[in-house]
């Protein structure tokens, strides 16, 4: 019993750690010819690092049939938009300042994030 | 310029103003005032441009096209972007002979796209329904023999046997109905996130997994919890894809507004090229393009009419019931429709400049925006999965150490109950789907609601300011009165102010000028014109010195005013606004302008007030007839005398006092007033409206566009509000139903099937609830 006790909290430790705690790499935008995919209920890359002080666009390809990736939101860029089922989608970004920035479908079940530095 | 005792007080207020926010020069704008910023964008595609090197060719010989301001190309994309003026035919013919082919990038074709999703929902909706049938095919059977006979225990060799040949084919239900959320489950967990897979992968995994354990080494766990949970894993995969199926249908419905906006869209248009009458599909229409409308058809691009006259049905953008008389001049709106005459115009939008597209574009963003009373259900859907996984973990760790025999089947049932029941969806849900029929709502109206903070902030204004001019009134003032002193005659009288106030386009001074053209008085010269700010104008005509404005400025040239200060405050009383006209120092006449109510504006006004709004009138007016207005408005209180610059502040005073306040104008002059406002209201007169002044536009001048844009965010709100009480209450008690907190007190244990139902269904309720907005209705008017 105690081991599964252990096994139980450290599965519990692990799912904190591996949702939470972990950062993952971010992908590089190059030459702003990143290509997101949107498929099975994700993005990727989900994270994507771009250089502060510059506009740059990036695209996106939806193959994920579900009506939830319909959407792209960066709240804090004021952007939505809607993405079409394979086909390529090119969102124009401003210039950002140093942060973090967020993009979600409506429903916040795919996440991403832009690190501008 | 004159600057009359009136709304607009000041020369600065004048329809010239800089801060005009409106597109006004968008059309090809060859006139004189052009401005960097009315400057048209257009987009090529080149084709034939081999190496970098052709980018610097091209841009020059771009630049080189009169009217062309800046021509900048993205190799990467073989497309430039061109600002200016210039003949998009003069574009591509520039770029023809530099050795290059082009093309117009075509504007998005809004019919295409949809058209296209609507077929790649069917056939996503055909799969899911195919996944349905499977996974129930399995399920159904096996739970009736379930329920029938009570028997899903795993004891003689013959029962592991024909068990594990259920386990087999219900691993093909999992593989062919249930492999979408496995493999989105993975691939998300590898980007460190969860989601709604996530859990039905986990809760379905982990049932058919115990199960198969039973099958295999029945001897692992004890006796009684010899159960296998095939019939439940089948059935739980079957519901969540049937409510799928069935939320994807839903959804269409709650973007049946935007679908109804963009079928407006004509397609094809009949253009004069080289004098012959060609049909092109829109999207080829050029800027300054001659088109042919005939009676009954759609108006392709937005123009104005070079020939003909005809009457217009705008109500589909405007709400607006009765047809607009059009005449050469006018102009016309995208997806409007031609009833009587033919006519020709001039294309001066295409693409997505014309006003229906911008439309379009303004209700598709502000549909996915989202109120600020979505925010706390999007930081719980951030953390929700995880924590449920957590919750699943610990409630089969609390049933394995304190709960009673077959504590190894109540821990697997709880953790795939709590797994199966929580619905991130439902609660992801809530917000948006009543934004977009809210929102769409409101557009059938002819309200155009920026964003979801707009809509929210808009169903808690408690006081509305209205401005005067163009708002409660039509903002066409007549004259309506001339009182002449002594022996002058009221012909010459409004001859000379009609003269002195040729030159002015301010609304009272148009007024003046209108009544005089229309008693077919000829106007003289005027010189040494000069505008007394905040008072009047003064100028020679005839070689008489001519001063025309109000009492102040009459005192401070010590002209005698004698009894027609009386005269004039009993016309104000009327609501007209009272204006002192003087000869030579002398005064000859007092000459009242009245703009009347709108016919409508009354009722609305009732509306407003009927639903607990404290209603407050701004205007530039003298005291008196400000309140003549007010009072036949049925408003209660009023600022009169109220300096343009001085309108912003006195939106400030209303929210000192607490205060939500809505600020409704028209868009012109009143920005700063509209942008320090909770919400800006811009009222519009027809198509040509200022849609990116305000947080809310509305498209007709009525003001019960402004009831019904309350209305419909207060129903919007509350719908929100219900799917979110909803989402929340589902989940908070669900949760802790599945993990088993009742099981002590009651001996109630959830089954893992009746989850998967509540679940499936939780986020169907959600969608069907926003779509109960689309029979929401603005009270009758």
């Amino acid at each position: 019993m105690m081991i599964i006790n252990i096994a139980g909290l450290a599965l519990i430790a692990l799912i904190v750690w591996w949702f939470w705690l972990y950062k993952p790499k971010e992908a590089e935008l190059g030459e702003n010819d990143l290509v997101i995919t949107v498929e099975n209920g994700t993005y990727s890359p989900s994270r994507i690092k771009v250089p502060a002080g510059a506009p740059f666009e990036i695209k996106f390809m939806r193959k994920d049939q579900s009506p939830c990736s319909e959407t792209l939101l960066i709240p804090e860029l004021q952007i939505s938009d809607t993405l079409p089922l394979n086909k390529l989608k090119t969102i124009q970004l401003p210039a950002m300042s140093s942060g973090e920035y967020a993009f979600h479908c409506q429903m916040q079940m795919y996440r991403g994030q832009i690190t501008v530095k | 310029m004159s600057s009359v005792n009136t709304e607009s007080g000041k020369p600065g207020c004048h329809k010239d103003t800089d801060n005009n926010t409106q597109h006004h020069n968008h059309e090809n704008g060859s006139g004189p005032h052009d401005h960097v910023d009315s400057a048209a964008h257009q987009e090529l595609i080149i084709e034939g441009a081999g190496c970098a090197s052709c980018v610097g060719k091209i841009e020059s010989a771009l630049k080189a096209v009169p009217g062309v301001e800046n021509a900048e190309m993205n190799f990467a994309q073989r497309t430039v972007s061109v600002i200016g003026n210039a003949a998009a035919s003069d574009l591509l013919k520039a770029v023809e002979k530099a050795g290059y082919n082009a093309k117009l990038a075509a504007a998005e074709n809004e019919d295409d796209a949809l058209a296209e999703k609507e077929k790649a929902d069917q056939v996503y909706y055909k799969r899911l329904m195919k996944e349905t049938w499977i996974a129930l095919s399995l399920g159904g059977p096996l739970m009736a023999y379930a329920l029938i006979t009570g028997e899903v225990n795993v004891n003689t060799t013959t029962e592991r046997i024909a068990w594990l040949v259920v386990g087999i084919l219900t691993f093909g239900v999992l593989y062919f109905s249930g492999k979408h959320f496995f493999v989105g489950a993975w691939k998300s967990f590898l980007n460190h996130s969860a989601n709604m897979d996530t859990l039905i992968a986990l809760g379905t995994g982990t049932a058919w997994l115990y199960s198969m354990v039973v099958v295999f080494f029945p001897d692992a766990v004890p006796d009684q919890a010899r159960h296998v949970y095939f019939e439940a894993t089948a059935i739980i995969i079957g519901l969540i894809d049937l409510g799928l199926a069935l939320e994807l249908k839903a959804r269409g419905r709650t973007s049946e507004a935007i679908k109804r906006l963009i079928g407006l869209q004509a397609k094809t248009a009949r253009v004069i090229r080289d004098d012959k009458e060609l049909d092109i599909a829109i999207e080829l229409v050029l800027l300054n393009d001659v088109v042919r409308v005939r009676p009954g058809e759609k108006i392709p691009v937005d123009g104005e009419v070079v020939e003909g006259h005809t009457a217009i049905d705008e109500s589909m953008l405007t709400g607006e019931p009765m047809p607009v008389e059009k005449a050469t001049g006018d102009t016309v709106a995208a997806g409007t429709i031609n009833k009587s005459g033919s006519i020709l115009f001039k294309a001066t939008r295409v693409g997505k400049d014309t006003a229906l597209a911008q439309i379009i574009n303004m209700v598709k963003r502000a549909q996915n925006s989202k109120p600020p009373i979505g925010r706390l259900a999007d930081v719980i859907s951030a953390y929700f999965v995880p924590v449920v996984m957590i919750i699943a973990v610990a409630s089969a760790l609390t049933w394995l150490n304190f709960g009673p025999e077959p504590a190894v089947a109540f821990a697997i049932v709880s953790a795939t109950t709590v797994l199966i029941i929580a619905c991130p969806c439902a609660l992801g849900l809530a917000t948006p789907m009543s934004v977009m029929v809210g929102v769409g709502k409101a557009a059938e109206a002819g309200v155009l609601i920026r964003n979801g903070e707009a809509l929210q902030t808009a169903s808690k204004i408690s006081a509305m300011i209205l401005d005067k001019t163009g708002t409660i009134t039509l903002g066409a003032p007549k004259v309506t009165d001339v009182l002449v002193a002594g022996e002058h005659d009221e012909k010459a009288v409004l001859r000379l102010a009609a003269t002195l106030e040729s030159g002015s386009e301010h609304p009272l001074a148009m007024a003046i000028v209108e009544s005089a053209q229309e008693r077919g008085i000829e106007m003289g010269k005027v010189s040494n014109f000069n505008a007394i700010a905040g008072h009047g104008v003064q100028a020679d005509v005839d070689g008489k010195t001519l001063l025309f404005g109000n009492e102040k400025l009459m005192r401070e040239r010590t002209i005698e005013l004698g009894d027609f200060v009386e005269k004039a405050q009993a016309l104000a009383a009327e609501a007209k606004t009272p204006m002192y006209f003087a000869v030579d120092n002398k005064l000859a006449a007092i000459i009242a302008v009245a703009d009347p109510i709108k016919e409508d504006s009354i009722a609305a006004i009732k509306r407003l007030q009927h639903n607990g709004i404290r209603v407050v009138m701004l205007t530039g007016d003298n005291r008196a007839t400000a309140k003549a207005v007010a009072e036949k408005a049925g408003i209660k209180e009023f600022f009169a005398e109220v300096l343009p610059e001085e309108k912003s502040k006195k939106v400030q005073e209303l929210q000192m006092e607490g205060e939500v306040v809505g600020m409704t104008g028209d868009g012109i002059n009143d920005a700063p007033a509209l942008a320090i406002a909770n919400v800006g209201f811009a009222i519009g007169t027809g198509t040509d409206v200022a849609i990116e002044s305000a947080d809310i536009t509305l498209m007709r001048g009525s003001l019960h566009g402004l009831a019904d844009a309350i209305a419909v965010s207060k129903a919007t709100l509350r719908n929100i509000k219900q799917n979110l009480f909803g989402a929340f209450i589902y989940n908070v008690a669900g949760v802790p139903f599945a993990a088993g907190v009742l099981y002590p007190f009651f001996g109630l244990l959830l089954s893992p099937v009746i989850a998967g139902a509540a679940m499936a269904f939780s986020s169907l309720t959600v969608v069907t609830n926003a779509n109960r907005l689309r029979f929401f209705k603005a009270q009758e008017h």
